[in-house]
């Protein structure tokens, strides 16, 4: 069986903190950080690394463009 | 290797260049944008660079910036760009494109740029059917200059200059040019879209690219009207505008194609 297991990278300094990416999410893997970044932005970033898919959705919505998607399938014997 | 362990994979081992699903594109610049957070003009800047790419053309592209929030759009696309004053990237594009023809030639103007000072300048390019590209983004309001009313504001919106929503019996309709245009004969593709979810924006990048493919092919002029949100002019949160925009703007603009290959769909 395949498996996708995925995960994103925020630019975190480029973040604005609009929360967008994460009702993008279907899989509910983002939250915004408790402290801000230079420019007072909470940022967003993964909550449950382990849900995400690697779909791009958050990152196709992003207006700032600031997420960078990883995907891979993982073949597991069940 | 097939071993349960490696479901548990750590997000560390994920993050590697073979495994790379999408990143920012490189027709955009690493300027920081200069909207708000949450604005769609951002994510249509984006999608706009990505079809450029997609397509290998940056070399052989020129846009328009018009005023506006995306005044500066010349800092974050990297294509070559020229700016026109209020109203005129229609009429700057016409000239652009008639001296390269092969060069593809895009404008990107909000509302109140092309559908109230530039009105003349739209319905003029497109009647006669230039073969340019037309990125419209329509937010409802004059965004750069503080939120005031736009023609395409809807009956009952609030603005800095309707405070008490928009009275059409003193102030007029709001006018949907895409529709205006799609009557004219020199308009090839005409349609309306969306950046606010991921669907709305999968489906946005397919029409632009069918605007640059129409371009090539010579076959007339091209407009996409983007409905977005203006957060800041709305004074809402981005989430809540793009609700908002849900709930009341794509009723009186509502979304798709309206004229495909020439002909009227709607
Ligand atoms: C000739 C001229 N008249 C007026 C202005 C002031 N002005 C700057 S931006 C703008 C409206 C822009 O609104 P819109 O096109 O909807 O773009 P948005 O900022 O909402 O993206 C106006 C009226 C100007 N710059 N030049
Ligand atoms: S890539 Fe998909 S699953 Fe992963 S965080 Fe983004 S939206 Fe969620
Ligand atoms: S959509 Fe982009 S800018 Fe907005 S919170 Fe998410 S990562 Fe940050
Ligand atoms: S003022 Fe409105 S249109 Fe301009 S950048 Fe801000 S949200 Fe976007």
């Amino acid at each position: 069986m395949a498996k996708v297991r995925g995960a994103i990278v925020v630019d975190v300094e480029r973040c604005k903190g609009c929360e967008i990416c994460i009702d993008s999410c279907p899989t509910s893997v983002i939250r915004m950080s408790p402290t801000v970044n230079n420019k007072g932005y909470r940022y967003a970033y993964m909550e449950n690394p382990e849900n995400c898919t690697g779909c791009s959705n958050c990152a196709i919505v992003c207006p700032d463009g600031v997420i960078t998607v990883y995907r891979k399938k993982i073949e597991v014997e069940i | 290797m097939k071993t349960t362990d490696n479901l548990n994979m750590s997000t560390e081992d994920l993050i590697r260049e073979e495994n790379l699903v999408y990143k920012k594109t490189e027709c955009m610049t690493d300027a920081v944008l200069s909207f708000c957070p949450g604005c769609g003009h951002g994510v249509i800047h984006r999608l706009t660079m990505e079809v450029v790419e997609e397509m290998g053309i940056q070399s052989d592209t020129i846009g328009i910036a018009s005023v506006g929030c995306s005044v500066l759009a010349y800092d974050f696309m990297n294509v070559d760009m020229t700016g026109a004053a209020h109203g005129r990237a229609p009429a700057v594009a016409t000239g652009i494109k008639r001296c390269w023809p092969d060069k593809f030639v895009f404008t990107y103007q909000g509302d109140g740029d092309l559908a109230a000072i530039g009105t003349a300048e739209t319905i003029h390019a497109c009647n006669r059917g230039e073969n340019i590209t037309i990125i419209f983004v329509n937010n409802g309001i004059y965004g750069m200059t503080g939120g005031q009313m736009a023609p395409t504001t809807l009956e009952g919106m609030k603005s800095s200059t309707t405070p008490y929503g928009r009275d059409i019996s003193l102030m007029g309709n709001p006018i949907k040019i895409t529709e205006l245009v799609s009557q004219l004969p020199g308009t090839y593709y005409v349609t309306r879209q969306a950046v606010h979810t991921p669907s709305a924006v999968r489906k946005a990048k397919k029409a632009i690219r069918t605007a640059f493919e129409s371009q090539k092919l010579k076959k007339g002029l091209s407009l996409i009207e983007f409905v977005s949100n203006c957060n800041s002019g709305w004074k809402m949160t981005p989430v809540e505008a793009n609700k908002w925009m849900e709930e009341h703007m794509f009723p009186f603009y509502p979304l798709g194609d309206i004229k495909v290959e020439g002909k009227l769909i709607k």
